[in-house]
């Protein structure tokens, strides 16, 4: 059987993650103890929040430094995504630098934060099987990546930038997959399936 | 393009959905997660659960409740009603809902809104707002409308802004029961004066409002309960209408 951790550091609202893939028949475990989560096999890497306080508390359990390590598959969702950058402009936070781009604030002429459906498009990778361009899914964020060479989806919000990154074994998606309906299931299942 | 949202309004006491629900194909139209799982599957953008359990048993069986909506619905939803502490705020986002709508208890301790935003980010603090025009000048109202204040509606909004929610819920009680549309006027004051996402709220009775709403009111999202519960409106006509009228909906 699969083995499926989320990386338990405090951010909110893991339950929702976890009933997403108790709905696709997958029991997933929280933990922060770092044998568990170098055994898994799948990894998610959460996070809702501020993005210096998530990073201080990655720091104290010493999950900064475990997580660059690992070798499987780990998704990183919203803050989690955005943690696996090189920095954020959210508390002037220095990221894990997995992906090599920067987080920024969301121009002032804007709706701070984004929140609601909006498309994803210019999809490259398999963690889209099945997904068409121009799907919807849920975003709820102040802050955004800026397009890289690891850029594997694109979303206007008043600019275009990347909503979803990969790098090597892993994997970043600003939505919630977890909250954005049949699609969004979907795109958890196809992480399973990597 | 982000897309404006529809989002249902569901009453909830004791755990169980209240003030008559009518719709086809229901077993139990009381069961909150029955009813949360057919609007996801109609295309509802968005639930709120506004809970008006008066005692605390009624509360906590509200916190069960939001535990099987999380569990079983793929779409986010916001709780709302009676909620004036950190750890209420805490207790239900713990149980999977997404955002927390605070209203009376913004109004006596403003610093409420500051200390969820810190502790639990903007994007799941909605404060919701009712107001109604006193002498040509909109007024807060607190616990359901019932007590007014002389707090001005645009005032309060920003400071509400400034201290850190993520989201206004406005709910004018001059429109709401009426059916004859959404308040667009002050709507889209607020909406361009504030940099942070509008509910229009109050006075659903036809789609011509959805459409008035989004336009005229540049409202982000639409919330309504008597047209959706009934039937009166249904969802997917509703959002094929709007995009007919180049509003961009999730279709």
């Amino acid at each position: 059987m699969m083995k499926l951790v989320i990386i338990n550091y405090g951010a909110g609202n893991i339950k929702s993650i976890q009933f997403a893939f108790k709905r696709l028949g997958v029991n997933a475990i929280l933990s922060n103890d770092p044998e568990e989560i170098l055994n898994a096999d799948k990894i998610i890497f959460p996070g809702v929040g501020e993005a210096s306080t998530a990073m201080k508390m990655l720091v104290e359990s010493g999950l900064d430094t475990l997580i660059p390590t690992l070798k499987q598959p780990v998704l990183g969702i919203c803050l989690g995504m955005q943690l696996l950058c090189k920095s954020t402009e959210e508390g002037n936070t220095k990221g894990l630098g997995i992906f090599q781009t920067d987080v920024k604030r969301f121009p002032n002429d804007l709706k701070v934060p984004q929140m609601g459906w909006n498309v994803i498009k210019e999809l490259k990778s398999n963690l889209f099987s099945g997904i068409k361009e121009n799907e919807y899914m849920y975003l709820v964020h102040s802050y955004y990546a800026e397009h890289c060479n690891e850029t594997i989806s694109a979303t206007d919000y008043g600019l275009n930038y990347a909503s979803a990154l990969k790098h090597k074994n892993f994997y970043g998606v600003q939505f919630h997959p977890e909250k954005s309906s049949l699609a969004g299931e979907q795109i958890l299942k196809n992480f399973l399936e990597l | 393009m982000l897309t404006k949202r529809i989002i249902p309004c569901l009453d909830i006491k004791n755990g169980r959905t209240v003030k008559g629900v009518n719709f086809v194909d229901l077993r139990d139209a009381g069961d909150p997660v029955e009813l949360a799982k057919q609007y996801a599957d109609v295309g509802a953008d968005e639930l709120v659960f506004l809970d008006i359990s008066a005692t605390l048993e009624g509360r906590g069986t509200t916190l069960d409740m939001v535990l099987h909506v999380a569990e079983q619905v793929n779409i986010p939803f916001t709780v709302g009603g009676g909620i004036s502490s950190v750890e209420h705020v805490d207790a239900l986002l713990k149980c999977g809902a997404d955002k927390v709508s605070i209203n009376s208890s913004a109004v006596k301790r403003p610093e409420l809104i500051n200390e969820l935003a810190e502790k639990f980010g903007s994007q799941c603090v909605v404060v919701a707002i009712d107001a109604k025009q006193i002498d040509g000048n909109w007024k807060v109202h607190l616990a359901g409308g019932s007590i007014p204040t002389d707090i001005d509606l645009f005032q309060w909004a920003k400071e509400v802004e400034y201290r850190g929610a993520g989201e206004i819920l406005f709910t004018s009680m001059d429109h709401d029961g009426t059916k004859n549309g959404f308040a667009n006027e002050a709507l889209a004051k607020l909406s361009v004066e504030l940099n942070i996402p509008i509910i229009a709220s109050g006075g659903a009775g036809k789609v011509q409002h959805f459409i008035d709403t989004f336009k005229e009111g540049k409202a982000d999202a639409a919330l309504a309960a008597s047209v959706f519960h009934f039937g009166e409106i249904p969802i997917p006509e509703l959002k094929k209408e709007l995009k007919a009228y180049n509003i961009e909906v999730r279709l």
